[in-house]
């Protein structure tokens, strides 16, 4: 027997839709169009004198060399962040679903970390990491590395991409643990009697029927990277040393705020807006193809 | 009784119950926090005590860019603040607003309040001010850059704590002597790593960091800080670095705790650093002038001050600007600029407020007040050391640090390093002008 519920007419179902449509309209397209509309202007800080000068800002924001080192860093960041957050919440989920005493205990101090703001994250790692005060920061120099992250762009990375990894796991744990706990046990009770070891049964039921989730994180996680590390990249780096750090959402926010650069700067949104809109539509065009939802 | 005694009678009434004119709010923004933020509410209190027509409003409004930004915001929207409190190098972006603001010295004329330009010290008001000495802004808290240093430390590494290192040769001496006797991270450091290494280096050595007088002539300003001077001055940072005779502090000032926590027994940093060295230093200290280089003739010729100055927003009634003229007023008094300056540390503006000063003997014991003053009035201030008026400095500061990390990383020469901030910064400059000549 179907359960199906029908609508008499239109009515119901629009105003049912129209609350969604309303806020997608006032927070994204509303506010989207805007910025499309701005990077064809060249304007000064206050508004008070504005040209249209159409596609000059695009030109001259492709011209420049620093905008493919940033497109170099996100790339490299999104790369570092998603599989480091991905493949530990992967691991730390497999081990807390385990029938182990204190179980709850771990899960909720795992999920802690998500309650926490990008800046404040950003904080913690930068006072634990800070050259000459910093707990970690004096373990490594005892042990004799040159921890400088004002100066190496390498450590620079590194601990925005710790800062920005911990603070997501928190995220990505929770729907891989939610994944685990939706697989039925006996599918495992029947693989084990065949006499399959844990690790295979990992890699042959475990991983495929949790693909959605890990497809759907992959989407949530590379936005993560793209827009929500910015508080981090802040607070940490303020992108140095020399632009090392300086992803485009960071970049936005320079040439923007601090330049009042407003065209070139919304030139760079839209191209952003494009490259995540590009990536999302890949990802669904081919990988989810070979996502198994059963 | 008719209709028209009766209505005679209400609007008497009417006229007696409320007060000769309802009291005009002047709205202040500003980006003060701690102990600044409580000059600032002290301020606007005592204004609002001493007079009934005006009620200055103070409101934080976050650093000084998102000060800057929100100011800008609102301007946009319709409804700006009476006063803005923008930082120095917001100062050509602000200018350049035209009918965004209104210029000090118009403000006072048309308030017909009492002004005399020449009642201010021109080393401060000279950054704010046009070449005809036409005020823009109201300088507010000023500071500038001096050398600070612990003199405990220089004991124990057998220098004179009363002679510190006048010329950089003698800073890069002792730093050598202080690294090797208990301060192995550190021998010497600076907090706003261009400020002091490119524009008041270039201040105080009176060699231009750009054309047009620094930009105080124009936006056409074209950057000239890849002189020999600046390549030698940034050669012998990336050189020192390696030992850390020299080691890097950042962009900004967050690298200032590294001198009150001990380890960097030379700090170079605003004068203003003053609150936070007397509350958390737990060793003798002292500030002397910045360093420089005795080869270079003419050297030390003055620094430039930092800080921020109110700028007044257009769009307001007339009475509004009688209580901001008033406001101004009330600010320049001698004895309220006595009481900011021996109490917060930031530079008098006015000459009698100065002298004053002096002549109470106040910096007998409070010498490292003084420093700043002795470094700004050393000279009488030349093209080079007048100021700076720089389209989008923000950004642009970020750029030349940039490259001057590349240096100090060891990726870049220092030649190559200067030479393409000054190329960068350039672009900027274009971006500017052509934003702004439209």
């Amino acid at each position: 027997m179907e359960k199906r519920v029908t609508f008499g007419g239109w009515t119901w179902p629009l105003l049912l839709l129209a609350p969604q449509v309303l806020v997608t309209l006032v927070f994204f397209y509303w506010p989207a169009s805007q910025a499309v509309w701005q990077s064809f202007l060249l304007e000064d800080a206050f508004g008070l004198k504005t040209e249209f000068v159409w596609f000059t800002n695009y030109i001259e924001l492709f011209q420049n060399r620093d905008y493919y080192a940033s497109m170099g860093v996100t790339a490299l960041f999104a790369a570092l962040v998603t599989t480091l957050s991905l493949s530990i919440a992967l691991f730390l989920a497999t081990q807390a679903d385990k029938h182990i005493s204190g179980a709850a205990v771990y899960k909720t101090l795992l999920i802690w970390p998500y309650a926490v703001a990008p800046a404040v994250a950003g904080v913690l790692w930068l006072f634990m990491f800070q050259p000459s005060l910093g707990i970690v920061a004096q373990g490594l120099r005892r042990m004799g590395i040159a921890w400088d992250p004002l100066l190496n762009g390498t450590h620079a990375m590194t601990l925005v991409v710790m800062a920005a990894t911990w603070k997501q796991i928190s995220y990505n744990f929770l729907f891989f643990l939610a994944g685990l706990q939706s697989i039925p046990k006996s599918v495992y009770e029947a693989a084990a009697i065949d006499g399959a070891r844990p690790l295979r049964r990992f890699w042959t039921i475990t991983f495929p029927l949790l693909s959605p989730t890990a497809f759907f994180l992959l989407v949530v996680n590379i936005v993560y990277v793209f827009f929500d590390t910015f508080g981090i990249i802040d607070s940490v780096t303020g992108g140095g040393p020399s632009k090392a750090t300086e992803t485009l959402v960071y970049k936005v926010y320079q040439d923007g705020k601090l330049g009042a650069n407003l065209g070139g700067s919304a030139a760079q949104s839209v191209v952003l807006m494009v490259i995540v809109v590009a990536l999302t539509a890949v990802q669904f065009r081919y990988i989810d193809r070979r996502v198994n939802y059963k | 009784m008719s209709i028209r005694h009766l209505l005679t009678a209400a609007a008497v009434t009417v006229g007696l119950a409320t007060p000769a004119a309802a009291q005009i709010e002047i709205q202040w923004w500003h980006a003060m926090t701690g102990a600044n933020n409580q000059v600032i509410v002290n301020l606007a209190e005592a204004f609002n005590a001493a007079q009934k027509d005006y009620k200055v409003v103070p409101t934080y409004k976050g650093s000084y860019a998102d000060t800057m930004n929100a100011g800008i915001a609102a301007f946009r929207a319709g409804n700006a603040p009476h006063i803005m409190q923008v930082f120095e190098v917001g100062t050509a972006t602000m200018m350049s607003a035209g009918r965004a603001i209104k210029p000090v010295h118009v403000l006072m004329k048309e308030a017909g309040e009492k002004f005399d330009p020449a009642a201010y010290l021109p080393t401060i008001t000279g950054y704010y001010s046009t070449l005809k000495g036409e005020m823009l802004s109201f300088p507010f808290n000023s500071s500038s850059a001096v050398m600070w240093y612990n003199k405990d430390s220089f004991r124990k590494a057998g220098l004179d704590p009363a002679k510190p290192p006048r010329t950089w040769p003698e800073v890069f001496e002792a730093a050598k002597k202080l690294r090797a006797n208990g301060h192995p991270e550190c021998g010497f450091s600076n907090a706003w790593v261009t400020w002091l290494n490119l524009e008041q280096l270039s201040a105080w050595h009176n060699v231009p960091l750009a054309t047009k007088a620094n930009g105080m002539e124009g936006f056409d300003t074209v950057l000239q800080f890849n002189s020999p001077l600046h390549v030698k001055h940034l050669q012998t940072l990336v050189d020192l670095v390696k030992d850390k005779t020299y080691s890097y502090s950042g962009r900004t000032n967050t690298g200032e705790g590294r001198f009150t926590s001990g380890e960097c027994p030379i700090f170079m940093t605003s004068s203003a650093f003053f609150g936070n060295v007397r509350a958390n230093a737990k060793f003798d200290f002292g500030n002397a002038p910045l360093p420089y280089y005795p080869d270079v003739s003419g050297a030390p010729q003055n620094t430039i001050i930092g800080g921020a100055s109110l700028w007044v927003m257009t769009g307001k009634k007339a009475e509004d600007y009688k209580g901001v003229a008033k406001f101004f007023s009330f600010l320049s008094e001698t004895d309220r600029q006595v009481d900011l300056h021996t109490k917060s540390g930031y530079l008098p503006i006015t000459k009698a407020a100065y002298e004053k000063i002096k002549a109470s003997g106040f910096y007998k014991n409070a010498p490292y007040l003084e420093t700043p003053l002795i470094e700004l009035t050393n000279k009488p201030p030349t093209a080079n050391s007048r100021g700076l008026r720089l389209g989008n400095m923000v950004q642009m500061r970020d750029m030349w640090a940039e490259e001057i990390e590349a240096a100090l990383a060891g990726k870049k020469t220092a030649k190559q390093a200067l030479d393409d901030a000054v190329s960068r910064g350039n672009d900027v400059l274009r971006q500017f002008e052509r934003t702004i000549a439209k």
